[in-house]
């Protein structure tokens, strides 16, 4: 199964990663990463129209991110179940901003720690 | 049959205008005050992400409700150069308890010069992550290779 996925990944590992740059297309990812949503859904909890999430879920299904399926009437989208990909891009984003807090954290002033 | 990783590791490495010790210190002991709160996998808000300063030490976040849920344990503790803890986080934000499935993140903490360190993480055996976690989109019946995998045992069967 994990040989399976490899070409998977070569085409969509670093791809991954731009998609979610844009910081709308984030929120949408993050928030399906917690639980599988319909389009309405989505939009109700970001300042976006309906349109727009259904537009920004196109690019992330083009780009391998996350799937959809139909339940009952509704359409409901989720991170892809193999998972390579999203689960990647999510926890480089996580490592990325991580870091950055650290750094932030650790430089500051002496007394802030002192305060502990 | 033990397969090679497929998956690529992650890092990343900053440097810091601090001393080592000092560096250690506050990734470890100060953990609650820098790791961004908007990562945290329980259902209430996050209150304390904690990091136990031990080999065997839980990594786990309390909530404002109390609840706690974990990340991982220590595997090595080794102030103030060498830190590795598992990451047992899935990609549906669930702790999934199996060490079988546990991913590595190794933290090295060295030296650049007196008032300087360096930073370097890694997150690796992501395979084992991700295996757990298709083994559970499959319980789940979730699409991709769960449904893949039904279509074969129906066809099986019925060859049957």
């Amino acid at each position: 199964m994990v040989s399976l996925l490899l070409p998977f990944v070569d085409a969509y590992g670093d791809a991954g990663l731009g998609l979610l740059g844009d910081p709308t297309r984030r929120a949408i990812f993050e928030l399906l990463a917690r639980r599988p949503s319909s389009v309405g859904e989505l939009a109700q909890q970001l300042p976006v129209s309906r349109p727009a999430v259904s537009q920004h879920l196109r690019v992330l299904k083009d780009g391998g991110l996350v799937v959809d399926q139909a339940q009952g009437t509704r359409r409901v989208y989720r991170l892809n179940p193999a998972g390579v990909t999203a689960l990647r891009a999510y926890l480089d984003r996580i490592w990325d901003d991580a870091l950055t807090a650290f750094q932030k954290a650790v430089e500051a002033p002496d007394d802030r720690e002192q305060e502990h | 049959m033990n397969m090679a990783p497929t998956i690529p590791p992650l890092g990343g490495k900053v440097t810091v205008g601090v001393p080592v010790e000092r560096a250690f210190r506050v990734f470890t002991d100060s953990f609650t005050t820098w790791w961004p709160p908007d990562y945290h996998i329980g259902g209430a808000a996050m209150a304390e992400a904690i990091l136990e300063p031990r080999e065997g030490g839980r990594w786990y976040e309390r909530g404002v409700d109390g609840t706690e849920c974990d990340w991982g344990r220590v595997l090595a503790w080794e102030p103030p150069h060498r830190l590795v803890v598992t990451w047992q986080v899935n990609g549906h934000w669930q702790f999934d308890a199996d060490p079988a499935h546990a991913s590595e993140i190794e933290v090295r903490f060295t030296a650049a010069g007196p008032e300087q360190s360096t930073v370097e993480l890694e997150h690796r055996l992501l395979d084992r992550l991700v295996d757990g976690q298709a083994l559970r989109d499959g319980i789940s019946g979730g699409g991709g290779w769960s449904a893949i995998l039904e279509l074969f045992a129906k066809a099986a069967a019925n060859e049957e």
